[in-house]
């Protein structure tokens, strides 16, 4: 019996999050007296494979099968279920991101086990196996029970930190039988962000809203997100006037985020826009609208005129 | 080619959340229900497809008690051909999907939100997949009818990616499938009362998981202001007395 855990890399090198998931799934395994399998999809190293190790994952499956690239979801879910199947996998995790939101409800549903999305922290108690999460999104929690034996988790972005421990890992290839004719999607191009920090991994967020004016007046922004390392994101009126990319918007309808530091720059925060942002850990709002409704869930407030404060914002920061 | 497309049944966004029963059931007094806001987007790009040409019919489905039929009504008014009403409370995605799954095969497409606003579980549409052993594209912001299959624009973690896939396939949508959603006009809401809407039986399937309780997010402490000629300051406090920076 073990905890199997879903590990994504890009390009060969695992994120930040891989390592979270690795963790999360040690700490689980040790209150149950189980271990962790982390399983790897694609060409990644033994250097980097071992790195699961550094947080708990006491064997790695290494499945490298060019076929995988495309990420057909019915393939993928089909090696997890395979491998899940192997290990006799009690419980699988994946991260609560595009990929994880793909596989996890196919292989629940193989498994016969029962599937919780979102999850937040570690579970609320083990017996019965309770979960918290976060629904309504985010206006708020609940605490959810699994009536099967295998349990399904996709865990929300930023829910746990990283735990080294000592490395005990093996690396061991898998290789699930799985026919060509499964594999259905064809990929004719694909294009990667590159050259900023994305916004699901971004620590600093920087959002701009309506108060913005126009999309010609995003570059103070852009500065200050370039100094602090952070990511671009705005509201939804924004994306639909096609000031900035419909990728970047947050709220309810478009990403959901949970960064250190959420900065919204002209944002009033309607409801709709918050279900996105309340898991920030601290807020920094700046409205020229003392009534703005932003106010009341941010920490930090300025009421004033943006093109004023940003500057202020960027020598700030250019002083640290 | 037939579309189906998935509705959840769910509370206005701008709803305020209660809860009844000592926090074991949602407070559903003076609620207002719409379609799920992805399903409506899923369904205002069946309808674009449909004008394309090349589809024969949209049905809409979805799993609720009779006091759902409102919001299938509203989807027939937008456009759908017919509708499916499932009868049954919707207990957990996985019994949701396997009802689904009962009426879902004989589609060439079928469209589901990415989540439901009320309980994002972000399942049902990859369940639904999983059980009829059709193909799945998650996370997908555009969709276009090439023969027999697809192209499909979709997001992955860190880019996005153009992909073909046969069908029949289950296309679960986000933001960008549809611009707007559609409101439906008089016409349409007068052709939806005589457009047929069919109530079938549920099937047997036991739900996997169940809510215990709920809680509401503890209140904020109050915001801390900052003088706007002294913007700066900001920085300092994120630094010195929030830690974060």
């Amino acid at each position: 019996m073990s905890i199997l855990v879903y590990t994504e890399n890009w390009d060969g090198k695992f994120k930040k999050l891989s390592f979270e998931l690795v963790s999360y799934a040690a700490a689980i395994a040790k209150e149950m007296g189980s271990t962790v399998t982390a399983l790897s999809v694609g060409n990644v190293a033994d250097d980097e494979l071992n790195k699961l190790g550094n947080y708990g994952a006491a064997k790695i499956l290494t499945v490298n099968d060019d076929r995988f690239s495309t990420l057909d979801n019915r393939a993928l879910a089909k090696a997890v279920v395979a491998a899940a199947q192997n290990e006799t996998a009690k419980i699988v995790i994946f991260a609560n991101n595009n990929l994880g939101k793909a596989i996890a409800p196919r292989v629940s549903v193989v498994l016969q086990a029962g599937l919780v999305g979102g999850v937040m922290a570690l579970p609320v108690t083990f017996d019965p196996f309770v979960v918290k999460k976060k629904v309504f999104t985010g206006k708020a929690f609940a605490n959810v029970k699994f009536d099967t034996d295998v349990k399904v988790i996709t865990l929300a972005q930023n829910s746990y930190d990283l735990v080294e421990t000592e490395n005990n890992a093996t690396i061991e290839a898998f290789n699930p039988d799985i026919a060509d004719s499964v594999f259905a999607t064809s990929v004719s191009e694909t294009n990667k962000v590159t050259g900023q920090v994305l916004l699901s991994d971004a620590e600093i967020v920087i959002s701009g809203g309506r108060g913005m004016k126009s999309g010609d007046n995003w570059g103070g922004l852009e500065e200050l997100a370039d100094l602090l390392n952070a990511g671009m994101a705005c509201s939804r009126p924004v994306s639909d006037e096609g000031w900035r990319p419909h990728s970047e918007h947050v709220g309810q309808t478009g990403k959901i985020i949970a960064p250190n530091i959420y900065f919204a720059f002209g944002i009033s925060g309607a409801i709709q826009h918050l279900g996105g942002v309340s898991s920030s850990k601290i807020i920094v709002a700046i409205n020229k609208d003392a009534e703005a409704p932003i106010f009341e869930t941010a920490d930090y407030g300025i009421i004033g005129d943006v093109n004023k404060v940003i500057p202020q914002l960027i020598e700030g920061v250019k002083e640290m | 080619m037939k579309i189906l497309v998935l509705i959840s049944n769910v509370p206005d966004t701008t709803t305020k959340i209660r809860f009844t029963g000592d926090n074991t059931s949602f407070d559903d007094a003076g609620v207002q229900w719409i379609i799920n806001p992805w399903d409506e987007l899923a369904l205002t790009r069946a309808m674009e497809l449909k004008e394309a040409g090349g589809v024969d019919t949209i049905t809409v489905a979805n799993v609720g008690e009779k006091s759902t039929e409102p919001t299938l009504r509203k989807a027939l008014a937008v456009g759908a051909d017919d509708a499916i009403r499932i009868d049954a409370p919707a207990k957990d995605a996985f019994f949701v999907a396997a009802q689904l799954a009962e009426v879902a095969k004989g589609y060439d497409l079928i469209l589901a939100g990415i989540e439901a606003s009320d309980y994002n579980g972000n399942a049902v549409g990859g369940m639904l997949a999983e059980i009829l052993d059709f193909n799945s594209v998650s996370a997908v912001s555009g969709i276009n009818i090439e023969g027999d299959s697809f192209k499909v624009n979709r997001e992955i973690d860190g880019g996005s990616q153009v992909l073909t896939i046969s069908g029949p396939l289950v296309a679960i949508v986000q933001k960008g499938i549809a611009k707007e959603p559609r409101i439906p006009a008089m016409r349409g809401i007068m052709m939806a009362r005589k457009k047929p809407l069919v109530v079938a039986p549920p099937v047997d399937a036991h739900e996997k998981t169940q809510f215990v309780n709920f809680e509401l997010p503890p209140p904020k402490a109050a915001c801390k202001m900052v003088d706007e000629e002294n913007a700066k300051e900001i920085i300092t406090l994120l630094h010195e007395e929030a830690k974060v920076l």
